[in-house]
């Protein structure tokens, strides 16, 4: 069994305009192994897997996947039709089930034809349940998937694929969005799939994960696939070289002493639209030289916490002082001349205006400032060669500065962002996500901005679902959990996923 | 099987090869009907040329039918930029024409250099207003503005009906529905002796020029192109939103408020209820055939008016109906939205294109 090969990708190449999305990129998958596809963001997991299930069409290549007696044939590629039909599912990182549907309606939901007067509830039901028995996918199959929890709704995810008959389950970073609790549940669940002969390809940036549960790794980079090791022989140096190219520095940060209050919470409430969405009078303190992280599953008021600060929400109750004056004007404006400066979660969609130029997203801040305009008018050369000293100094890479902003990868887009909130010198820094989606090498150049920021004397509140990240920067841990902060007096990753999952350890 | 993806970015070729493909493809598709009339091509379209290029005076002709439309073509171009869909310049336009009857009509007996003025300032006001309501209740309420401003037009000229049989009632105007004139010395001057087209052309063509200044290099352009592109992230950059949307709308409804001034006190001298053969709507044509650039609404603007007055012409000549002009309208109209989603996305037909783009 353990050789018997499920799905072959042959050099499959895939251009968009003058970029090399990939080029050439062969993988094998085996029956019953899981593979880790790793690699840095833009380096093209993403479109690999799109061609693999139809949403694009390679340029060139072919793929083929066993059929259900173990003989490879070839896929039809451009019709995410046919890859269902191969026993391909896949899990995407955002969900695709209706939330006003129950979870076994979900899972049934297309698979049965339009026109039968009498749905065969019954047999489906009982292979639902079987699959649950086999896999441990255990999932509340009656309730409505709008109250699901996300780790729940992750469970019913992989049984819609599984009930079509998936033998090759596809996971695009499924562990992004839930507690260090709920994830080693899934690999406990992976596992038991994998025995019974189901193949895995599971994407992912956490390097902890990925040599802990698969059994082989292939890294990508810039397109191309740069490696391929099982993971018995893999630490995480060898994969950190092979993803950027060349080792990469742990962040060294020197000890500090904390100095005076830059941001101060008081008892603030937010009434927001779900509970999930609000803040319960909740209490904080930032400090100059001092990186505090709030840790905690997405969706526990983050959201409301960043926009909070941002002058994106007013509190409904509580105080807010910056550098000890009190906020009483709740606007971007006014909290960005306060002195906070902010890396939003969504850098395309609230970070920068893609159809803008890059100098201009890079002054899109600070409009009214004496080197960006004269009496009301751009002063256009000023911009263009101040946006080029930015760009070499933060390292943007792209088409130029006078591109738009739109054609950056993202971790050249949070560049932008980073020296755009850099040169502005805050007082406070709100780093909400700020390594989300980016490559190794990016990522490493957010943590070194933002332990520099903490050097020269600024805050810095850093929200983050990874908690290896927040392990890795913060002086102090704050848990967000339901709308509420809970000081975590600890660095140990089990206490404080309890903590993030709601019980108090 | 048609295949279609996102260009990463649109060359220069097709970002203007496209809007002028686009009119000479509309401009050939009205052979269609012109056959099926059984009109002679070459002659149709000879006298649609002759018709604005054959004499000083019908090239005037065109340049006149071309000023409202530019002003109309920058009102949409500059609102649209600011994803602010503003279909009401026709009423605009009305509101804009009516307060320049109201004070033009013998309201202020002063001299021109007064009077002209003021009655700009008026009728750009007036159309300012006719745009701000709606724009306010947009940023207030969320009230979508397309529905609004469109419903406002019929109000719009409702009201100017009710005042035309009332209080701008012309007691000289044998009971037509009709404004008095408009003084002498408040009429915009004509540019050229004998010939019809008037100031209102070079206070178009100011506009266009100021306007294409103002987008690209002023920092009130930078937020309205901001708003426009994306809403969200300007806000977050701390723009307010709310007022550069407001301001858009200010400046787009004074415009298509010039517009109905530069008709009243330009060309006709009085108002009547039929001043406008739907310049307002054509201005949103006007503005998307210029890919919403100012200065290419001037060309736009010329184009469209040429269609007009070329079309009208040919059918004068020929005995062919001169809806013929609104159908090239339509029909570039349609071709540039089509060229539009062609120049930003690639198309491929069957298996997949090879190679980079």
């Amino acid at each position: 069994m353990a050789n018997e090969l499920v799905l072959s990708l042959r050099s499959l190449s895939k251009r968009f305009g003058d970029v090399v999305a990939n080029d050439a990129v062969s993988i094998d998958l085996y029956r019953g192994e899981v593979l880790s596809l790793l690699g840095e963001n833009g380096a093209g997991k993403t479109t690999l897997m799109n061609m693999l299930f139809g949403h694009y069409m390679p340029d060139s290549g072919s793929v083929e996947v066993a059929d259900s007696d173990g003989t490879l044939r070839p896929l039809q590629l451009g019709h995410p039709q046919a890859a269902l039909e191969a026993g391909i599912g896949m899990v995407h990182q955002h969900f695709t089930l209706a939330e006003n549907l129950t979870a076994i309606d979900n899972i049934l939901l297309g698979s049965e034809s339009l026109w039968s007067l009498r749905r065969n509830r019954g047999a489906a039901r009982r292979k639902v349940q079987g699959i649950i028995e086999r896999s441990g996918l255990a999932a509340p199959l009656d309730e409505l998937v709008g109250n699901l929890t996300v780790g729940e709704r992750q469970r019913v995810e992989i049984l819609k694929a599984l009930y079509r008959d998936a033998r090759i389950l596809v996971l695009d970073e499924p562990t992004a969005v839930l507690t260090p609790q709920e994830a080693d549940a899934l690999f406990d669940n992976i596992g038991a799939m994998t025995r019974d002969g189901l193949s895995v390809i599971f994407i992912s940036h956490k390097l902890r994960e990925v040599l802990a549960f698969s059994d082989r790794i292939a890294v990508l980079r810039h397109g191309r696939k740069v490696g391929e090791i099982a993971t018995a022989e893999a630490d995480e140096r060898i994969i950190a070289r092979m993803m950027v190219g060349a080792d990469t520095e742990a962040t060294a940060r020197a000890a500090m002493q904390a100095g005076d209050p830059v941001l101060e919470l008081e008892n603030i409430a937010v009434k927001g639209k779900s509970a999930r969405d609000s803040l319960h009078r909740v209490s904080l303190t930032v400090r100059a030289h001092e990186i505090v992280g709030i840790a905690g599953v997405s969706g526990n008021g983050q959201t409301a916490l960043a926009r909070l600060v941002s002058g994106l929400t007013r509190p409904d109750g509580g105080e807010m002082r910056v550098d000890g004056r009190r906020v009483t004007k709740f606007d971007p404006q006014t909290l960005l001349k306060a002195g906070i400066g902010r890396i939003p979660e969504d850098r395309h969609h609230d970070g920068v205006v893609g159809a803008m130029s890059v100098a201009e997203n890079m002054v899109i801040e600070r409009l009214d400032a004496d080197d960006v305009q004269k009496h009301g008018f751009l002063r256009k050369a000023a911009i263009r060669a101040h946006a080029q000293e930015l760009a070499a100094a933060y390292d943007v890479r792209g088409p130029g500065v006078d591109a738009e902003a739109r054609l950056l990868s993202g971790g050249n887009m949070q560049k932008l962002i980073l020296a755009r909130v850099f040169e502005c010198a805050p007082r406070l820094i709100l780093a909400n996500q700020p390594t989300r989606g980016l490559d190794l090498g990016a990522a490493n150049e957010v943590g070194r901005r933002l332990l520099e920021a903490r050097a020269r004397g600024a805050g810095v509140l850093l929200i983050s679902e990874d908690l290896d990240e927040v392990l890795a920067l913060a002086d102090r841990i704050v848990v967000i959990h339901d709308g509420r902060l809970i000081a975590a007096d600890t660095t140990d990753r089990e206490a404080i996923g309890l903590m993030m999952a709601g019980e108090h350890a | 099987m048609i295949r279609i993806e996102p260009r990463s970015s649109v060359p220069p070729v097709l970002k203007y090869g496209v809007p002028v493909l686009s009119a000479l493809i509309a401009l050939a598709l009205a052979a269609i009907p012109l056959l099926l009339a059984g009109a002679d091509l070459v002659e149709a379209y000879g006298k649609m040329f002759t018709g604005v290029f054959g004499s000083m005076f019908s090239f005037t002709e065109m340049l006149t039918r071309a000023t409202p439309l530019i002003f109309t073509g920058l009102a949409a171009a500059l609102a649209f930029r600011a994803k602010l869909w503003n279909i009401g310049a026709e009423g605009q336009l009305y509101l804009g024409a009516l307060a320049a009857a109201a004070i033009g009509t013998g309201l202020i007996d002063a001299p021109g250099f007064v009077l002209v003025p003021l009655i700009l300032i008026a009728g750009a006001a007036a159309g300012a207003a006719g745009m701000a309501a709606p724009a306010y209740l947009k940023t207030r309420f969320g009230a979508d503005e397309v529905v609004t401003t469109l419903l406002l037009n019929f109000i719009i000229l409702i009201f100017l009906q009710m005042m035309l049989e009332g209080p701008l009632k012309d007691p000289m105007g044998m009971g037509w529905p009709q404004s008095a004139p408009i003084l002498d010395q408040g009429m915009l001057p004509q540019l050229l002796p004998r010939m019809r087209v008037h100031w209102g052309l070079i206070l178009a063509l100011v506009a266009a020029v100021i306007a294409q200044i103002m987008l690209g290099r002023s920092v009130w352009g930078f937020r309205l192109r901001a708003v426009g592109e994306n809403a969200a992230a300007a806000l977050h950059a701390g723009i307010g939103v709310r007022r550069t949307i407001m301001s858009a709308a200010i400046v787009s409804g004074a415009l298509a408020g010039l517009a109905g001034v530069s008709e009243v006190a330009g060309l006709k001298g009085y108002l009547t209820a039929d001043l406008s053969p739907g310049f307002g709507y054509t201005g949103i044509v006007v503005a998307m055939l210029a890919g919403l650039s100012p200065l290419g609404v001037v060309a736009a603007a010329l184009f469209i008016a040429s269609v007009f007055v070329g079309a009208d012409s040919m059918s004068r000549a020929i005995g062919v109906s001169s809806y013929l002009a609104d159908l090239v309208v339509s029909m570039s109209l349609i071709s540039v939205l089509i060229g539009g989603f062609i120049a930003r996305y690639k198309i491929g037909f069957g298996t997949p294109a090879k190679g980079g783009a």
